[in-house]
């Protein structure tokens, strides 16, 4: 995935709003027309730009073309997820010891 | 038993669990109290917080500023909507990355467990979209470098 092109891709509230319709799951370009009210060259020129920035895919089902989300485009949407995990374990470890340096001093007081 | 566990409820929910060697009272303060926060909640090796603002009341400001003294820094606004000591806190904050990022909804709870605390954290979360845009933002503005580095500790 070219991130560039992602972001660019990103930066549209329609886009946006299409790949969170096809987090849930995928969708032809005239289930993605209707909520968004939009017209089906319209959403197709949307899904262009998001297939050519590599956040989602076509596949081929007889006449139609289901779009989903890319893999790399979920892996890129939960990334942060991973990163929450490695700062707060760190975090984490650091307030062991705190606590711990906390605890041999209210022993000391005593 | 003290590692930590994370998971994602739904599309929007992600609940932290985490044992702590100390009685509630003592995590409670540690996430109530700046000078005991500026110890510990820095994130990846090499940041610092230099600024701690914690009102630890309803309604009371929230503002961390983490620096590594090289890039631009980043800070994290909130405010407290609860505070029951030394068992619950729910709070709201953003990350100002400068651009704020949508309001996070946290609540925390701190539970006596086996002479220890078991502290679960209640994290509502924007949806998929929204999260795309915050990632997109903090690589606009410099984060990728961070990003990389916490990859290499994955």
């Amino acid at each position: 995935m070219n991130l560039d092109t992602a972001f660019a891709a990103l930066a549209d509230p329609t886009r946006r709003a299409i790949l969170a319709r096809l987090a849930k799951g995928e969708a032809t370009v005239m289930e993605l027309a209707e909520p968004f009210e939009m017209t089906q060259p319209a959403v197709s020129q949307h899904l262009k730009v998001l297939e050519d920035a590599g956040l989602i895919t076509r596949r081929v089902d007889g006449t139609k073309r289901p779009r989903r989300l890319a893999k790399a485009g979920i892996e890129a949407m939960d990334q942060w997820l991973a990163m929450l995990r490695t700062a707060l374990e760190k975090n984490y470890d650091r307030l062991d010891q705190v606590l711990a340096a906390m605890e041999h001093k209210k022993g000391e007081a005593k | 038993m003290s590692k930590m566990t994370l998971k994602s409820e739904g599309d929007k929910h992600v609940v932290v669990t985490r044992h702590f060697n100390a009685v509630p009272e003592a995590v409670y303060r540690a996430h109530t109290e700046p000078e005991i926060i500026q110890k510990w909640m820095l994130g990846p090796a090499g940041w610092t917080m230099p600024a701690c603002i914690n009102e630890a009341r309803p309604g009371g400001k929230i503002r961390y500023e983490w620096s590594n003294g090289k890039s631009k820094g980043f800070y994290l606004t909130g405010e407290f909507l609860e505070l029951h000591p030394y068992s619950r806190i729910v709070h709201v904050e953003r990350m100002h990355l400068p651009d704020p990022t949508p309001d996070n909804h946290i609540e925390t709870k701190f539970e006596p467990d086996s002479g220890g605390t078991l502290m679960t954290m209640r994290m509502t979360l924007p949806d998929a979209q929204t999260r795309a845009a915050m990632l997109s933002t903090g690589m606009e503005h410099g984060m990728e470098e961070c990003y990389q580095r916490l990859d290499g500790m994955l």
